[in-house]
């Protein structure tokens, strides 16, 4: 069963959520996909086994070949691409920016003069290691580099059918965030009752009942703010699966980086509880019974 | 010569668009004859790449002159490759910047004033 924890608002407890549902199962696979800034491995502490760089395709213009005739900017759905006819104020060229570049693959495609290949560009890389019965698998996207979607991709892409699966999603409700959650078959929003964390919540209910994907809350420092995040949960029947409340000794023992210590340990029952919960609300679509 | 001035109406009373990609409105002037017209933006909404389009416009209608308040990176990139003058930094209304563009006041910008995506901001 493949769960992914996902938050909309950033800092509610992703993280925290994550591994300590991963530490409560047997031999789970650990995916990290915020690969813009992957912090598991620092609680975790995995021995890293394997490494790989990940590319995208771009597209390489033999301008001997091209006529200029604009066709892959035209097809390119991102802009990323700028043909200039050969004129009086200059020589014709084609102007590729890699950083917008999707890698669709279009321009190639559709080229009348086979004047475009694809080359290789790196985005970052996907590592896998161990810890414990834990096979953990992170991306980290090079800095400054704004293409995460493919990289999250191959990050999934070590997904092994028939695992407990545990994805700690990026924040947000965009591309990222949607290419994490993605094919799970549950989906845990992690939220903290201020009106912020409502606002967030709300706009990540709607991306997963657009993804149709069944999922529950967990409300993390439960005893601060207001009860408007309990009220809306109530009102549109999301089953809150957690309340975990605020207490200065978790948040010191995560400031240390330290997933093992008994402040967590306490909380494992809750978890394993929780995830037999999951197991039958994913059965019956994610409505609470 | 054809020259193009960003602007936020569709005349010569309106008022620069500080913005070159994301410029509501691209006013063509032929210096010659004294003609204009003025064409929406179609790269105003883009996500991305609206500089490079509309860089991309510029070299396509054959114009020696680009006439705005600022010039990204990549927009910057596609003018000086298609051989265009940018002049940036200019405000007021189109009328007066073809007047300083006429009179000589302006300095071709040879790099970038301003960030990526910046046009999305300054809306």
């Amino acid at each position: 069963m493949i769960i992914s924890i996902a938050s909309g608002k950033g800092g509610t407890g992703k993280t925290t959520v994550s591994l300590n549902l991963a530490l409560s199962l047997n031999n789970p696979q650990f995916l990290d996909c915020d690969v813009e800034e992957p912090n598991a491995h620092l609680f975790l502490k995995p021995s890293i086994v394997s490494s790989e760089t990940v590319s995208v395709p771009v597209p390489e213009v033999d301008e001997s070949k091209c006529t200029f005739c604009g066709k892959c900017a035209e097809v390119c759905a991102y802009h990323a691409i700028a043909v200039i006819p050969s004129g009086e104020r200059s020589r014709g060229k084609v102007l590729v920016f890699p950083n917008l570049c999707h890698g669709c693959g279009s321009c190639g495609l559709l080229c009348p003069c086979g004047a475009i290949k694809e080359a290789p560009r790196n985005i970052g890389t996907v590592e896998r290691g161990v810890k414990g019965g834990i096979d953990f698998i992170h991306g980290s996207l090079n800095v400054g580099e704004a293409m995460s979607v493919p990289l999250i991709r191959r990050v999934k892409e070590h997904i092994e059918s028939g695992k407990d699966v545990v994805i700690d999603a990026p924040p947000g409700t965009s591309c990222p965030m949607i290419a994490a959650v993605k094919g799970s078959d549950f989906c845990i929003l992690v939220s903290e009752p201020t009106p912020f964390g409502l606002n967030d919540f709300v706009l990540a209910v709607e991306v997963l009942r657009k993804l149709k994907l069944p999922f529950g809350a967990v409300i993390n420092r439960s005893d601060i703010g207001d009860s408007s995040l309990e009220d809306y949960c109530g009102k549109e029947e999301i089953p809150v699966l957690m309340r975990i409340p605020f207490s200065r000794k978790i948040a010191e023992a995560y400031s240390r980086g330290e997933i093992g210590d008994p402040v967590f340990q306490e909380l494992r029952n809750d978890f394993r509880g929780m995830h037999e919960r999951i197991r039958g609300l994913s059965a019956k679509g994610g409505r609470p019974a | 010569m054809k020259i193009c001035i960003t602007s936020a109406g569709e005349t010569l009373d309106s008022a620069v668009d500080p913005r070159f990609g994301r410029c509501a409105y691209f006013i063509f002037l032929d210096t010659d004859t004294g003609n204009f017209q003025a064409r929406n933006n179609p790269n105003a909404e883009f996500q991305g790449g609206a500089g490079i389009q509309s860089g991309q416009l510029m070299a396509a209608e054959g114009v020696s002159a680009v006439i705005t308040g600022n010039i990204g990176p990549n927009a910057h990139q596609v003018l000086s490759a298609s051989g265009i003058d940018i002049f940036t930094g200019v405000c007021g209304t189109v009328k007066e910047a073809i007047e300083g563009y006429k009179a000589g006041k302006y300095k071709p910008a040879s790099a970038p004033n301003t960030g990526a995506k910046s046009g999305m901001r300054e809306k």
